[in-house]
């Protein structure tokens, strides 16, 4: 017999209301993806040309630059969120899982980081 | 804790259209996930100047990327329409037997045109020039 509550037994072990998030978190993203990933394409290949001088006029462009590390954010948030499910459906012993998904996790945040400096830096740079 | 069989049990199914449909989806989105990867590089590429922009232009134009590239243009547009079939189903709509399978004809015929018609675009003849 435990002498644990019934309300100490059930506390912690998953809630109502909390475990959709990853789910509403995966549709939300992608909603947001749609625009913010054919405004990206669309915008880099109405370019005359892909050359260093065309594409840093383009980032200093605001609407490019913010528009931009939007789409690196938002697309890497759903990568990660992607990648998560695979892992957790793919990958069964509970120490590898637990690594990759830390691994994973710690990739999304580097990634999204670093786009958003190389961005930022191209932006506001000084002259060329 | 006794061992138990963990989701998903991938080999109890039979073989099924919504087998390929989904597993396709899921295969797109890793191979977008690799393609930020290539994103990032581009761009940080671009962030360390005009040298090392004009080195990364080279590596990235090499004729082994081609392929690699089509297949990033065939996982985006499939994601995308076959993502857009979810959220469509997410809303509550579209879940029959038939209009699934109807909706899966779809995605995969619109994806397929969309791959070519943007492919010749941009892979194509015209992209050396740029």
């Amino acid at each position: 017999m435990s002498l644990r509550s019934p309300l100490g037994r059930i506390l912690g072990r998953g809630s109502a209301k909390e475990g959709v998030h990853h789910w509403w978190l995966q549709r939300l993203t992608s909603v947001a993806l749609v625009p913010l990933s054919i405004g990206f394409l669309a915008s880099l290949l109405a370019l005359p040309a892909l050359d260093y001088a065309s594409l840093v006029a383009w980032l200093r462009q605001s609407g490019t630059a913010l528009g931009l590390i939007l789409f690196v954010l938002v697309a890497a948030r759903h990568s990660q969120l992607g990648m998560r499910v695979v892992i957790e459906d793919y990958v069964h012993g509970e120490g590898l899982k637990t690594v990759a998904l830390v691994l994973i996790n710690f990739a999304h945040v580097l990634i999204s980081a670093v786009a958003v400096f190389a961005v930022l830096k191209v932006a506001l740079g000084g002259r060329l | 804790m006794p061992e138990r069989p963990l989701s998903p049990h991938l080999s109890v199914y039979k073989f099924k259209y919504t087998l390929v449909t989904s597993i396709a989806n899921r295969f797109a989105g890793f191979v977008l996930s690799v393609g930020l990867l290539i994103l990032v590089y581009w761009l940080v590429s671009l962030a360390a100047g005009a040298r090392a922009y004009a080195q990364a232009r080279g590596i990235l134009s090499l004729g082994v990327f081609k392929p690699i590239y089509f297949l990033l243009l065939a996982a985006f547009v499939y994601h995308l329409v076959a993502g857009v079939r979810h959220l469509v189903w997410d809303c509550g709509l579209g879940l029959e037997r038939a209009s699934a399978r109807r909706s899966a004809w779809l995605v995969a015929a619109v994806s397929i045109a969309l791959t070519l018609i943007l492919a010749y675009f941009l892979l194509g003849p015209g992209m050396h020039t740029k």
